[in-house]
């Protein structure tokens, strides 16, 4: 008897990246540096978040040339990202062989209706969430982890904690409701039912949520695992940094202990110049990624 | 009460100290090598053995780890754990603590998509444990003192030498204690043993 894909199995694969931080990158040499500071995965893509957001146009899917490279670079799992709603997209990267998905926003939607139906797929996803609503919408597609949707490529974590915040906030909410209440809260947050049951019950999501969207240095990363992220994704922070391997080093240490401040201080010492960032105000409202998905 | 730590540096901590309060014992996440004086037994969580290893070496934890086990205080590993247990590694150079006798494969049943549960009859803990593999490694060789506890497909996925245990698989995701409650029992005869001796 073995059962492949199962909730078990693409959940649990997600509770195995706890305390570590997963690292965006675009060639096996980058991988590999990322790999060696320790990230507990790394996200194969064509292009980083701010490189998109600077190009413009349809970004889509990577060259599955640069995904096979990175995966054949590292013994750590390696994700891809596929555009929201585009089926074919994820079944390729499924064939492929890729350890997971992200559904993501930082990709041009291919669907402005609908998500993935991820729970008829082998391979686990990650999806971005804003606030309960969209968490709960994305577990009862079958997402196997989530992430919140931050700014991308912004390097400003202004909306990564607002939108922890907001969930956190959210599931201390719930966990106090009567059952009673708990139906009119799913209509309120086009939240299904049964998956609101469910966080209620746990007294927590029944995936990880991680933090993404605009982690630039040691303290986001650190400040991010304060506010109750189960791990860190790090965009463009780390390859537009001054000395990619040191930085990727520091953000890991950071991660793992983000309570040390003296240790957070001494890993964040002569770091060079981290990312510029953007303002999210200057950002026009079509421009931002966080309103992609629904 | 017998207390029980779980490396806490990266991975499964919290199933793992969910698994071992369930099991009766008292568990303390692990997080600096000076906390390992206050512990009993061990457990090696699942998560990235390559992370792990970072980590273990950055934090000094290496040397305090081996002189854990070396002390006959219980270890048992977890997928990753199991990794960071054996003495060789198919395809590297260099293995980690190398405190069971046993050569082991990375990622030896495939990738993710690759992962998969599976009804395993464990040697001395019970039959048709729901067993939770995930870009899981085996155990491709043992030596003399190592007692094979199960295996899959031919396989090893468990095993124990002396006061070490292992396994490819996850007991700690699943409701079934059987496995960390065999650990626990261990650590408790450890202390035993370790008082009289």
């Amino acid at each position: 008897m073995s059962n492949l894909g199962t909730d078990r199995v693409k959940r649990g694969m997600a509770e195995m990246q706890k305390g570590g931080v997963i690292m965006d990158v675009i060639n096996a040499e980058q991988a590999k540096i990322a790999e060696e500071a320790g990230a507990v995965a790394v996200m194969a893509l064509e292009r980083v978040p701010s490189d998109i957001r600077a190009a413009g146009g349809v970004a889509r899917m990577a060259d599955p040339t640069i995904v096979e490279e990175v995966m054949n670079a590292v013994s750590i799992p390696v994700m891809a990202k596929a555009r929201i709603g585009h089926i074919v997209e994820a079944r390729v990267l499924e064939a492929m062989g890729v350890d997971y998905i992200d559904e993501s926003e930082v990709l041009t939607p291919a669907d402005e209706v609908y998500h993935l139906l991820k729970s008829d797929y082998t391979v686990p996803f990650v999806c971005g969430c804003r606030n309960i609503g969209e968490a709960a919408r994305r577990i009862g597609e079958g997402a196997s982890m989530l992430r919140t949707k931050g700014e991308p490529g912004t390097g400003n974590i202004v909306e990564a904690v607002r939108h922890m915040r907001e969930v956190q906030t959210q599931i201390r909410q719930l966990i106090h409701m009567s059952k009673d209440e708990i139906m009119t809260f799913a209509k309120e947050h086009g939240a299904p039912y049964e998956v609101l049951l469910d966080i209620k019950e746990r007294g927590r999501l029944p995936v990880v949520n991680f933090a993404a969207g605009g982690v630039a240095t040691p303290a986001d990363a650190a400040l991010m695992m304060q506010l109750g992220a189960d791990g860190v994704f790090v965009g463009s922070g780390i390859f537009k940094s001054d000395n990619p391997a040191k930085f990727a080093r520091a953000i890991v240490e950071a991660t793992t202990h983000y309570e040390d401040y003296e240790l957070i201080a001494k890993v964040s010492k002569g770091l060079g110049t981290a990312m510029k960032g953007l303002e999210i105000s200057t950002i026009a409202p079509e421009q931002r990624m966080q309103d992609r998905g629904w | 009460m017998t207390k029980v730590g779980v490396l806490g540096l990266q991975g499964a901590v919290r199933e793992h100290v969910q698994s071992i309060e369930a099991s009766g014992a008292e568990a303390l996440i692990i997080k600096r090598k000076e906390q390992l004086d206050e512990i009993d037994g061990l457990v090696l969580p699942g998560g990235e053995s390559t992370t792990m290893r970072r980590l273990i070496d950055k934090y000094d934890f290496f040397d305090a780890l081996i002189n854990f086990g070396k002390s006959g205080k219980p270890i048992f590993g977890t997928c990753a754990g199991l990794i960071l247990l054996a003495k060789e590694i198919v395809g590297q150079d260099h293995a980690h603590l190398q405190l069971m006798d046993m050569k082991v494969e990375r990622n030896a049943f495939g990738r993710q998509k690759d992962s998969f549960e599976a009804a395993l009859n464990i040697k001395g803990i019970g039959a048709d444990f729901d067993a939770v593999f995930i870009r899981a490694p085996y155990v491709v060789e043992v030596g003399d003192d190592v007692e094979v506890l199960a295996s899959y497909k031919g396989n090893i996925v468990a095993a124990r030498q002396g006061h070490y245990l292992c396994s490819a698989f996850h007991p700690e995701l699943t409701d079934d204690l059987r496995m960390v409650h065999y650990f626990v029992e261990m650590v408790e005869q450890s202390i035993k043993q370790l008082a009289s001796s």
